[in-house]
Parts: structure tokens; sequence; C-alpha cells
């Protein structure tokens, strides 16, 4: 596939992927719990069959789709993408996906919509986290238009071509690899076009730390960490830090951003 | 009663130096598994040996301050101990800082950005400094030299230091997490404790 789209950045020499089992045991995904090893150890109880998408809003073909007749006849790509976390961690990981652009084009897109918003399904009864409440569930995150159609932005189902497993937000979750990791929502069970910017669940809990745009950007730190730099995942106890690449080393989209000064559009 | 007698008995014969073994054990035990990336530092060891290294800080410091009140409302007897608690959890600290220090943020300059532009490092370092005099005067003989009152008396040091090391926690986590909300409200409880117990016993009889 389009492996090569992935290494549109300088950095392609580093793009070795981590381990199934390292991108498998180390999640945030705070439905399960909000110890790294938490959605390994919980999210088993994830009931993803049937699964199927509402796609409301202002597009062509509303409706309830089955998670296969969504996707049915869309073709799907390798990806080894950056990951980069607000909290100053990395990983490579190797996805396999459907551009969102595709999925967007197949419901029709009407000429009005400016953003696409997502949310993630909420099953309290499986969901050790939501329970707690230690967001208001169910997450919520958004695109703008532009950036969703964009061929970097991925509807991952696979990673090492296996199915994506639940801790990873089986069974269909956003990768938008210029973006911190919260921006890529999980288990996605809505898909809303719409004309305003939408809520998103890190903005809410905290505007200050957390904007709508959450590009990654060495330049501008959050409020209570540095960004400049993070920890690739992987190199044990003595890993070395290394620089944090600007739109995590994919600036083929910075011309989305013409004319917006990306120290205030956080 | 008779339980804590029994229990009284029972420690008279274990020497607190037993606490920095026991101190000692586990924190080289952690740093193997860390170096072996094993259990939870399978994936990412540097930040869960940070981690582990300020919540066993954290937990001694609690321990530390229910000696008193644990004595007074059950008679059982910990205060021997008390000391090699707190120094130990001094250790804690320092190691968590050491590993923050060399491992994590990797350079003295920085660590110098961290304290100076997070709040949450300046308030985990404000906690360190006030432990480090602290740690420094527990012996027998810093409370000959300073005299019994003038030790005591820098030594509650000890309470402002533990709230600033759960408001760290608190400080550092992101979303509402029970586990520093529950440090913090037990170290501000034991602190509240210890004025209110003051207060009492400074009134007349």
């Amino acid at each position: 596939g389009a492996i090569g789209l992935a290494g549109g950045a300088s950095a392609q020499g580093d793009l070795e992927p981590n381990t199934l089992e390292e991108i498998t045991s180390y999640n945030n995904f705070y439905e399960f719990g909000t110890g790294k090893g938490d959605p390994a150890a919980n999210a088993h109880q994830l009931q993803t069959s049937p699964w199927s998408i509402k796609v409301d809003g202002m597009v062509d073909n509303p409706g309830d789709y089955a998670l296969d007749d969504l996707l049915a006849g869309l073709s799907v790509e390798d990806r080894i993408y950056r990951f980069r976390c607000v909290e100053a961690w990395s990983m490579v990981i190797p996805w396999n996906g459907i551009e969102l652009a595709d999925i967007l084009n197949k419901v029709g897109v009407q000429s009005g919509a400016k953003y696409v918003a997502f949310e993630t399904v909420v099953q309290p009864e499986n969901m050790i986290g939501v329970q707690r409440r230690v967001l208001d569930f169910p997450y919520v995150e958004g695109l703008r238009l532009d950036e969703a159609m964009h061929p970097l932005s991925i509807m991952a189902t696979g990673i090492y071509d296996e199915p994506i497993y639940n801790q990873n937000g089986a069974p269909i979750r956003l990768v938008v690899p210029w973006k911190y990791g919260f921006k890529s929502i999980k288990s996605i069970v809505r898909i809303t076009l719409t004309d305003v910017e939408p809520p998103t669940s890190w903005n809410k809990a905290n505007p200050r730390e957390y904007g709508f745009y959450s590009n990654v950007n060495p330049t501008v730190d959050h409020p209570r960490w540095s960004q400049a730099s993070e920890r690739r995942i992987g190199g044990g106890l003595f890993a070395q830090r290394q620089d944090t690449l600007m739109f995590n080393g994919y600036p083929e989209v910075a011309s989305l951003y013409e004319g917006q000064d990306l120290s205030v559009d956080i | 009663m008779a339980i804590a007698q029994t229990m009284n008995g029972a420690l008279r014969r274990l020497p607190a130096w037993t606490i920095y073994i026991v101190g000692a054990v586990y924190a080289v035990w952690e740093f193997w598994r860390a170096l072996n990336q094993i259990g939870p530092y399978l994936v990412e060891p540097i930040n869960v040996l940070e981690r582990a290294y300020g919540e066993i800080a954290l937990i001694l410091m609690v321990v530390g301050l229910m000696v008193t009140p644990l004595r007074k409302l059950t008679g059982v007897n910990l205060i021997k101990f008390r000391r090699a608690i707190g120094v130990t959890a001094f250790f804690f600290v320092l190691a968590h800082f050491l590993v923050f220090a060399i491992l994590d943020v990797q350079s003295v300059s920085r660590v110098w950005e961290e304290v100076v532009k997070r709040p949450y490092v300046t308030v985990g370092m404000l906690s360190f400094l006030m432990l480090i005099p602290l740690a420094v005067t527990s012996n027998n003989m810093s409370v000959r030299k300073m005299g019994a009152a003038a030790w005591r008396k820098m030594h509650k040091l000890t309470y402002p230091a533990a709230i600033l090391g759960a408001v760290h926690y608190l400080w550092l986590v992101k979303g509402f997490q029970l586990e520093p909300i529950i440090y913090l409200v037990a170290i501000l409880g034991l602190v509240a404790v210890r004025y209110v117990s003051l207060e009492r016993q400074k009134q007349p009889a």
C-alpha cells in the first residue's frame, strides 16, 4: 500500500515499528482505567460485535451502518505512523486502515459541513473507568473537515495485519498522526458532519491545557510539561529522549494551517 | 488493649533498622525489575520506576504521620520506628528525584527548566528541599546539639513537606483521579488531627 505516504517527513529513518506487545500493553483508554496497563487488563469486556456506527448531521446518506456495510468496497491500506502522546512519549505503529476521506465521500458530505464530530461507545457495565467518571463520557472528538479529508487521516481497523485489539480502540478508531494521540478517538459509534466546531473531551475537561487542534508542536509547551522532546517507547530504563518534530514529522499538513497562529490555535 | 499490648511486646523485639533493610531491598528490587523490564516495567520502565519511588515515599509519610494518632487511639506504639520511617521516606524521595533527573529529563538544564517552569515540579522540589535538613538531623547527636524543643519545632516541617508531596502528585495527573486525592485527604486529615489534639492539650484540665 501507501507506506510511502507515512514517510513524507525527514525522519523516516527512525520509523522502526514498536512491537505488538508494546503497542497493546501500554495504552491510554480512560474508559478502562487511568493506569497504562489498565486497558490491556480490562478491555476484554468491551463488546465489539455486532458494531454499528450512526452517521448523521450534514450528510447525504445518514443512518445506522453496520461496520462491514460502512467499509464495504473501500480499500484497506498499511500506514506506518509515528504516534505522539500529549504526555511526551511516542511509538511507531503499523496501522491497517481506510482513509477517512473515503468513508466521508461514501456517506456524502453536504456543502455546508465544516467539521466532523466523533463519539466513542459507552458500555458502563463493561467499562470500569466510565463508572468512576474520570472524564465526562462519552468521549468525543472532532476535526475540521479539511483535516479529516487529508490523506494522512485514517480510520484504523488493524495493527500488524491483525484485527485491532480492544485496548487500541476496536473495532474501528481514528488515527491522525500529526496530532497528539488523544485526538485519535477510539471505538467509534457515531460520526456527525456539522457546521460548528464540535466539543472535544479533553478540551471540556481542561480548556487551558487541551485545545481543539492539539497539533504536535515542540514550540508550544503543555502548561504542566515541556513538549520539546519525547521518549520513544521500547528503549528500556536508559532510553534517550529525542526531539519532538513539528506536526510530529508530517510537514505536508502545514498548508492546512496557513494564516493561523499555532501558538494561539492550540 | 490486650491486643495492643501483645503487639507492642512483639514490636519491642523488632529492631528499628529493619525498616532500612526492608526499604533498601524494596528499592533495589524495583530497580532490578525496571532494568529487566519485568511486570509493570514491561514497556516504559522510566516513568513507572519514578512513580513507584514517589508513591512509596508518600505512603511512608502517611505511615509516619499515623504513628502518634495510632498510639493515642489504639495504644499500639510504633514510636521507635518513626525516625527510620521518616528517613526511609526521604531516601525514596531522593531516589524519585534521581530517576526524574538522570533517567527521565536527562540534563541539568532541563531539570532546572522543569523546576522553574512547572508548578507541580516546583512544589515537589520544595518538599524534597524541606526534607533534607530533617534527614540530616535525624540522629540523637543533633537532638542533643539543637535541644529537644528546637529540634521538635524544626521537624514540624514534616507537615508542609508531606502536604506538598501530595499536592505534587495531584497536580501532575490528568483528569479526575482518585489516588492522589486519597493521599492528600489522608495527609491533610493527619496533620489536622495533630493540631486539634495540640489545641486540646493546651487547655487546662
